[in-house]
């Protein structure tokens, strides 16, 4: 399990990129319905930032290129990404946001690793 | 007999035409008629990843691995008329593809150079992955490269080229590269990223010919300065592939013209992507948009209302569209033309990362993200909601 943050300091609506080295980082989001998720930050299609995305039904579009993933599960809709990212699980104790990363092999676009998770 | 829907192009929107009738229920056949070889291939890449080489052809590929659209693929194949009053389209070899309802989705072609020399080998477009693959191969380090055409293409292929170690020109016909799609001031700015990063920006200037005997050696200028270049490529526009379509009564003038949901005035002919001139109704005339964007989203209204579906459908959003040169991320949503102003949001034109906001009066119409993804993001997300309200 890793600590993210208080609750408090992510705010519904909110989204925050967490470096969790060596794995590859993770967006962890607050959606507007009060619902905690964590997903593979990266986009599976290129080198982009899911947290920066936009959030709307359980889904957060990345903001580069329109591949929507599902917050629950990390599937992915459209192209350009044809895969998933990893989905993590959260847990909130104590007014805390924990996340216990998932244990597959992570889906990462061309030309992009992080340390030893690459 | 089963409903036939005919899809003519095999690119993003002729696939995304493909996919937003069996998403939203059609059942009947789905044959897709594209002129090159290849399934579905993203073209993005082609100018940058693919280009340097950090991306392969496989990677290139728009479908996902376990997809099955249950279409009929026919590939290789240039649709060659189109017969309104039969609905059928004649493909190379005589053969004869009757539909029911058929979607446009033949994209666009990029423009060669109309001059002296420009057949010679060395000189070339990038639309395909034949032309991406044909370009990467004259790459090499220490060769000259001169781009002509500061667009978004030219400036991605001398990004990559100078990334390669190539030595890189951009030649330029008008005064300010990118003055369309970013307004003059804007497109100044983004213009310094090429002399920030050791490539000679030259504009102003008109190409008189291209030299050389059995292989390009250079151009010549209209002032008469030669340029000495081992490989030279255009990047000059391109042009809708709609001739094929010259003997129906669709109107072809630029593009094919069409209402705000794709139809064309023909029933049960639609069109998408880069061929399509969709009205655009906060100008009150049709726009030919070639962003990526449109050819995703665009066909799941166009067959929403061609099939009559019912099925309820995301509105066409604003433009957006994404430049990747040298270090710089552009993103530019919404327009440029009619700004009286800009306004920096976050940031300075002199800094690596800012939000440049375009005003009509006090109504916010675009905005260019440079290496400002979250606040750019933001922006389009509150354009994309008011603009479709209006609607």
């Amino acid at each position: 399990m890793i600590e993210i943050c208080p609750l408090a300091d992510l705010p519904a609506g909110e989204a925050k990129r967490v470096l969790v080295p060596p794995h590859p980082p993770i967006a962890v989001f607050h959606t507007e319905d009060g619902a905690v998720y964590a997903l593979d930050d990266t986009c599976t299609h290129q080198d982009a930032s899911l947290a920066d995305g936009w959030v709307e039904d359980c889904r957060v579009e990345c903001p580069l290129h329109a591949s929507t993933f599902d917050l629950r599960t990390g599937g992915v809709d459209q192209p350009p990404a044809k895969v998933g990212v990893r989905a993590h699980a959260v847990t909130v104790q104590d007014g805390t946001i924990y996340v216990e990363l998932s244990d597959e092999t992570p889906n990462l676009p061309p030309g992009v690793s992080y340390g030893a998770s690459a | 007999m089963k409903r036939t829907l005919v899809v003519v192009g095999a690119s993003l929107a002729g696939l995304s035409t493909a996919r937003a009738a069996r998403a939203q229920g059609f059942d009947g056949r789905v044959i897709v008629i594209g002129d090159e070889e290849h399934r579905p291939y993203d073209r993005p890449p082609l100018s940058k990843q693919f280009l340097d080489g950090s991306m392969s052809e496989a990677d290139l590929a728009l479908e996902a691995p376990d997809e099955d659209l249950d279409v009929e693929w026919v590939l290789g194949q240039r649709a060659l008329q189109l017969d309104p009053s039969t609905r059928s389209v004649l493909i190379a070899g005589g053969r004869q593809i009757v539909a029911d309802d058929v979607v446009v989705a033949t994209g666009a072609r990029a423009r060669w150079l109309n001059l002296s020399g420009s057949q010679l080998p060395g000189v070339h477009i990038l639309r395909t992955l034949e032309d991406a693959q044909g370009l990467r191969a004259d790459l090499l380090p220490g060769k000259r490269l001169v781009v002509v055409g500061a667009g978004f293409i030219g400036a991605e292929i001398a990004s990559t080229a100078k990334k390669l170690g190539l030595d890189v020109t951009v030649l330029e016909v008008a005064p300010t590269p990118l003055a369309g799609p970013l307004g003059v001031t804007m497109g100044e700015v983004i213009g310094r990223l090429h002399e920030a990063h050791g490539v000679d920006l030259r504009t102003g200037v008109t190409i008189d010919h291209v030299e050389g005997v059995d292989r390009v050696t250079g151009v010549e200028l209209a002032d008469s300065t030669v340029l000495e270049a081992d490989v030279v490529v255009a990047g000059v526009g391109a042009t809708p592939n709609v001739e094929w379509l010259r003997d129906t009564d669709l109107d072809l003038a630029n593009g094919v013209v069409c209402d705000a949901v794709g139809g064309t005035g023909i029933p049960h002919v639609a069109a998408v992507g880069d061929c399509a001139a969709w009205l655009d109704p906060a100008y009150g005339q049709p726009r030919r948009i070639e962003h990526w964007t449109g050819a995703l989203d665009r066909p799941a209204v166009a067959v929403a209302n061609l099939l009559g579906t019912g099925a309820t459908v995301k509105p066409v959003a604003p433009p957006y569209f994404w430049s990747d040169q040298y270090d710089s991320r552009l993103q530019f949503t919404g327009a440029s033309s009619n700004a009286d102003r800009i306004s920096f949001e976050v940031g300075s034109p002199d800094d690596d990362s800012y939000l440049a906001v375009y005003w009509e009066g006090d109504v916010a119409i675009g905005a260019l993200g440079v290496n400002c993804v979250r606040p750019f993001t933001k922006f389009r997300r509150e354009l994309a909601t008011r603009v479709t309200q209006q609607v």
